[in-house]
């Protein structure tokens, strides 16, 4: 039974991945990346990850895929798509990278990483694996997860300077502003309100 | 054969299978007298009628109109991408039916599909997936009101996810768990909305859930004065049925875990053991009164008015109202 | 983990639901197709230029932000759950989690970045 299911659930995996960069529509891949997510999920529940399997779903699939949806769809990028060199040069750059992280695999496999952990850290017994996470995270790794709240600080200070630049007031970036003068353009009634 | 059923998971599976075709009945039966209901209240709250001709009373109305929706012309608008276009509205539907997977309806086994330890997660999970299918649909459809929709819609959806998940944290501090059934244990001598922060989060949680299902007042995805029908300008025919079914069985769900959460689930006076599954259906039927009664009642509200409420009001109370829960109940430990 | 197969199971009938109700009615829907209804409702105008606009970026603000409170909700979780055996202890320790990030939800504030307008 847990064969069976970890054997679909990988195949699902392998098949929606592939079908990520495969796909020609952007929309598809992303929508292939969230299947993927979800069955990635369903092997962590095989692992009696649950915890693990929920937040997979809730963190990735729902709110993390949702932003590239959002990028995908609305930034409209069909137009900009560079030609020539700059198509080699990524292809190249693409290729590198591929056959890096493949040496890094075999490395990986290879060595004594793939064996797993040496020994199985000492938990009290309790009563599920939220509660055991818990345990673990707000006591043994306090430290790294009070620095993820100064990160999670970082990444929204980020966040508001690329999107709206340095100055003290509101002002949208450019691309944004001549986008907002095309859709009032387009449809002067309504698009006029959103933007 | 019989060796075939006296194997425990072919049990399971089998009782598993006739509990969720029970549930998929009984929640099309819900939504449709729903919409009546619907109907009929807010006839009456503007005192016209409501549905009168099909039946007595009308009763028969929603049978009509599911007739009616399956022999709707079905048609793609130009330039839709087709497969998105159908997957849309089937997504519509999905995450809010597994919700009821984990719902306990009461005391007893029979009474629920299976019995979690991250249920309250899995509900969340789920109404994180529901996004999709607005934004799909809005994009799929190549129609600039149904993108505006979409586009709207989602963010309003991401918004408002954050405090419905926060104001479901006190619960979990108050119960200890995150498995709905230990939830409702928990409450069987006093209900999280009787204490200040458990009515507090009861309050979000419903703002919110108004705003997840897309209901009035912040039925802003199809605001129909401005954006025709929003996300769903295009669809027709049964698709346009599964959005409709989506956005019921998704307040349903989503009240079915509120009555879980904060009213105490199947808990309450008088009834014995097995018949508790009565008030659990009786709160469910005074929450569901509830979002018809704010849908007639309530104006909509500004798009910015929307993001503002979410952001600036709702997000911080909810994060203060953890840590001040948290700080109750490590000082009733401490006492 | 067999409690998890009941819900895989739904998620199985809710497909075969969803995905048997457009099948169904597809089989037996009339359609009548011509250019002009085929063409993308535009409250009767013909339709301008392409469906697809770049949008503010206000929109993709909000789902950066959205992501980033996820997460911080996603650590109030576990810790919920185990906050009686915490205790104290873990209440200051979220305290201070929490305090860092409303000091970059003001940053939010006084930068306008919560504004729609």
């Amino acid at each position: 039974m847990t064969l069976a299911l970890f054997a679909a659930f990988a195949a699902l995996l392998v098949g929606c991945s592939l079908m990520v960069i495969l796909h020609r529509n952007p929309v598809a891949s992303a929508l292939f990346l969230v299947l993927a997510f979800c069955s990635l999920a369903g092997l962590y529940l095989l692992l009696h990850a649950e915890f693990v399997a929920m937040v997979q779903v809730i963190v990735y699939a729902g709110a993390i895929m949702v932003l590239f949806l959002f990028v995908i769809m609305y930034l409209n990028l069909r137009h900009d798509v560079e030609q020539g060199i700059a198509v080699a040069v990524r292809r190249g750059a693409g290729w590198i990278l591929g056959i890096l992280l493949l040496a890094e695999t075999v490395a990986f496999f290879k060595g004594r990483w793939a064996e797993g952990p040496v020994s199985a850290p000492d938990l009290a017994p309790v009563a599920g694996n939220t509660q055991a996470i818990g345990q673990v995270l707000y006591t043994r790794y306090l430290f790294p997860f009070e620095i993820t709240s100064v990160l999670l600080l970082v990444a929204m200070v980020g966040a508001v300077v690329i999107a709206k630049g340095r100055g003290p007031g509101l002002h949208p970036a450019a691309p944004a502003a001549d986008a907002a003068a095309d859709a009032k353009a387009a449809a002067p009634d309504h698009a006029g309100g959103e933007a | 054969m019989a060796a075939f059923w006296h194997d425990p998971n072919v049990r399971m599976v089998f009782w598993a299978l006739v509990k969720i075709l029970v549930i998929l009945q009984a929640m099309l039966g819900v939504v449709s007298y729903m919409i009546y209901a619907e109907r009929k209240i807010a006839g009456h709250m503007q005192a016209r009628v409501g549905p009168n001709r099909v039946g007595p009373l009308g009763l028969f109305q929603p049978i009509a109109d599911v007739a009616k929706l399956f022999f709707k012309e079905e048609f793609i608008p130009d330039g839709a991408n087709k497969v998105i276009f159908h997957i849309a509205p089937m997504l519509a539907v999905i995450p809010a039916l597994i919700v009821f997977s984990v719902v306990p309806f009461g005391p007893q086994d029979a009474l629920r599909v299976t019995d979690l330890n991250v249920g309250l997660l899995l509900f969340l999970a789920m109404s994180s997936i529901g996004v999709y299918a607005i934004v799909l649909g809005g994009w799929s459809s190549n129609n600039k009101y149904a993108l505006l929709g979409g586009l709207r819609s989602s963010a309003q959806m991401i918004s408002y996810e954050l405090p419905m998940g926060l104001s479901c944290i006190p619960v979990i501090l108050l119960a200890g768990s995150l498995s709905l059934v230990e939830i409702v244990r928990m409450q069987e001598h006093w209900w999280f909305v009787a204490t200040p922060f458990g009515l507090l989060a009861f309050a979000i949680f419903m703002i919110t859930a108004l705003a997840e299902t897309n209901r009035a007042p912040f039925d802003l995805p199809e605001a129909e004065a401005e954006l025709v029908a929003g996300f769903h300008t295009e669809y027709s025919s049964m698709k346009f049925g599964l959005f409709f079914l989506g956005e019921f069985a998704n307040v349903i769900s989503i009240s079915c875990i509120a009555v879980t959460l904060f009213l105490g689930g199947w808990n309450g006076p008088w009834l014995p053991d097995a018949f508790k599954f009565v008030w659990f259906f009786l709160k469910l039927a005074a929450l569901l009164f509830f979002f018809i009664w704010v849908r007639w009642t309530y104006p909509r509200l500004r798009y910015d008015q929307l993001m503002n409420l979410g952001w600036k009001v709702l997000l911080p109370l909810a994060l203060a109202n953890v840590l001040v829960t948290a700080i109750v109940v490590w000082w009733r430990a401490q006492g | 983990m067999t409690e998890y197969v009941p819900v895989l199971l739904f998620l199985l009938v809710a497909i075969g639901f969803a995905g048997g109700t457009i099948g169904l009615s597809s089989l037996i829907v009339p359609r009548r197709r011509n250019a002009v209804k085929n063409s993308s409702y535009e409250c009767g105008v013909e339709p301008v230029g392409d469906a697809l606009q770049r949008f503010t970026v206000k929109f993709y603000l909000v789902a950066v932000l959205f992501i980033l409170f996820d997460i911080e909700a996603v650590f109030l979780y576990p810790w919920a759950v185990t906050f009686r055996r915490l205790g104290l202890y873990g209440l200051i320790e979220m305290a201070l989690f929490i305090v860092i990030l409303f000091v970059g939800y003001v940053y939010l504030l006084r930068k306008r970045a919560l504004e729609w307008d």
